[in-house]
């Protein structure tokens, strides 16, 4: 009896595998295996007939200062999408908790950015930032003279200003999902011991925020690293220093098929993303566990 | 709060939201200006000719409302040929990733195990991934299975695109077990507490993965630059940045009828955005 009830169980564990095959196949065979081939490039010296090369690709990418430049500009961009997206949305999503008139509408306009093609923001985006554009007539008029955005430190405020446009009103969204979901009771009685709007926000809300928080950064690392598409088309291949990314570096290489240098670059890439993610999920664990122990 | 506090709030919302919208806003008005009236206003900026010194001035409004531009874009055979083309990347790629990511959800939610997280953790790190890491193996793959410079280079590595899995995993985590169980007590083979069971409660997620797939093949950039050589291929993304430079007249009201197809799907979906990414 017992034997037919495990054989079973087997059975059925097989069967539901069977759903992850159709994605396991095509991962496997359009990522997975093809990262082998990435390693391999990043320990030869040539693309073709390449000798075993060490580390060298490697260390060469770190005395490449086109790499370095990308490098540091990606970092910044990142940064500053989390540093500025992640309070901006939470905050607006605190504000549209209150009871306000007309609140889905408001919501929906902040929403709406996420479905205007990456062509069409563009296009609004030179009309605005150019030289000639609209901000800076309107700085003129100010008084305080133009900005050079496209060949100046200036750039990433415009850039991360198009990040911010782009994807606060999803995140906000997600986070208003978050602060939904907090337990009434919990409020009320934080509420009956006195505590006040910050207090209730720090010790109620925000452990259950977290995950959700955790999240937002995950989304918020993609949709940074995707802001290439943008500034390729507002500034091309080879941009400004301020607006060389990473991404432009390796397209860049792909196209002189440089392939063990690229792939060295998309190696550190890959290593330093998952650092930070696993930084994120080790923070969610502990995250977690505080919620439990609370 | 006091009525008094509320009305300030309401109002830099309000303008707040405005400024969200401002850019569609202006897209529109801009379609339904003549050439001229582009050239007058946003002349300096898309032509890009040398010594203008004259700054845009943004409308919000034509002068002369006129649908010249639209007329003008039904004339151009190019830019139906690439919308096509956008059609052809995106819609295929959306359902069918969207029913395998859906299946291979249920693969790791159903029966959580050791195995199954790690390999959920690999998924969740590759979707993490720029497309710049990939970008190699992706060129390399699609060489050896002949794929190169065919409408299937840019489908199938959509279609296994792990950001869909890891999404829908941890939406149908939250699928009562019991349920399930019972279900497979009464005799249904997986298939059915997959298809009737976990789908029916897992729709807004499924509307979400959608939606965030549809919205992102959109605007497709690199994929058809490494992986195809003939223009022929492009979708209109990449496409309609050149045309933007060229024919500055066309170009809002090319924008709007590439924005519409989004804009209908995200007036279908909206609703499931929030609840299916929780």
């Amino acid at each position: 009896m017992r034997r037919t009830g495990s054989t079973l169980v087997r059975r059925a564990r097989w069967r539901s595998l069977l759903f992850l095959f159709p994605s396991l196949l095509g991962t496997l065979v359009f990522f997975a295996l093809p990262c082998g081939v990435v390693a391999y490039y990043a320990l030869v010296s040539r693309p073709v007939d390449g000798a075993f090369a060490g580390l060298s690709n490697f260390a060469a990418l770190l005395r490449n200062r086109a790499f370095l430049v990308g490098l540091k500009n990606t970092a910044i961009l990142c940064g500053g999408a989390v540093g500025l997206g992640l309070p901006l949305s939470l905050g607006l999503a605190l504000l549209l908790e209150r009871n306000l008139p007309g609140k889905s509408l408001l919501r929906t306009a902040f929403l709406s950015p996420m479905l205007v093609p990456t062509v069409s923001v563009v296009l609004v985006w030179e009309v605005l930032f150019h030289q000639n554009g609209a901000v800076n007539a309107a700085l003129e008029t100010l008084g305080t003279g133009g900005i050079d955005w496209f060949h100046t430190g200036w750039g990433r405020w415009m850039v991360l200003l198009l990040y911010l446009w782009k994807n606060i009103g999803f995140h906000t969204l997600l986070f208003a999902a978050a602060l939904a979901a907090v337990p009434r009771e919990l409020l009320d009685m934080a509420a009956l011991d006195g505590a006040g709007r910050v207090r209730r926000f720090c010790t109620v809300k925000l452990p259950f925020l977290a995950p959700t928080a955790l999240f937002v950064v995950m989304l918020t690392l993609v949709s940074a690293m995707k802001l290439f598409r943008e500034v390729w088309l507002l500034t091309g291949s080879y941009p400004y220093d301020y607006l060389y990314l990473l991404q432009h570096f390796m397209n860049n290489t792909f196209l002189s098929m440089d392939y063990p240098k690229l792939s060295a670059a998309a190696l550190t890439l890959a290593g330093l993303m998952c650092a930070v993610v696993g930084l994120l999920f080790w923070l969610e664990d502990r995250a977690g566990r505080d919620l439990e122990h609370g | 709060m006091g009525e008094k506090k509320r009305l300030p709030l309401l109002a830099a919302l309000i303008l707040l939201a405005l400024l969200f919208l401002a850019p569609m806003a202006l897209t529109i008005a801009g379609s339904l200006m003549s050439s001229d009236e582009i050239a007058a206003h946003y002349g300096p900026v898309l032509a890009d000719d040398g010594y203008m010194t004259e700054p845009v001035e943004l409308r919000f409004l034509p002068d002369r409302p006129t649908a010249e531009q639209y007329e003008n874009l039904v004339r151009e055979p190019a830019y139906w040929q690439k919308y096509t083309n956008s059609v052809l990347y995106t819609v295929p790629t959306t359902l069918l990733q969207t029913a395998v990511a859906a299946l291979a959800a249920y693969g790791f939610a159903s029966r959580p195990g050791r195995g199954r997280r790690l390999l959920l953790l690999g998924y969740a790190l590759l979707a993490l991934m720029p497309y710049q890491v990939t970008l190699v193996p992706n060129y390399f793959v699609s060489k050896w299975l002949g794929l190169y410079d065919t409408r299937w280079a840019i489908l199938l590595p959509g279609v296994f695109s792990t950001f869909g899995v890891f999404l829908l995993t941890k939406y149908m985590a939250r699928v009562p077990k019991e349920t399930m169980e019972a279900a497979r007590l009464d005799g249904a083979g997986e298939w059915r507490v997959f298809l009737h069971i976990c789908l029916p409660q897992c729709k807004s997620a499924l509307w979400a993965a959608a939606m965030l797939t549809f919205f992102d093949n959109w605007s497709m950039m690199e994929q058809p630059l490494i992986l195809l050589r003939g223009e022929e291929l492009y979708p209109l993304s990449v496409w309609l940045s050149r045309l933007n430079g060229e024919q500055p007249g066309l170009a809002f009201a090319a924008a709007v009828v590439y924005l519409l197809p989004c804009l209908l799907i995200f007036a279908l979906g909206q609703r499931n955005l929030g609840e299916g990414l929780k």
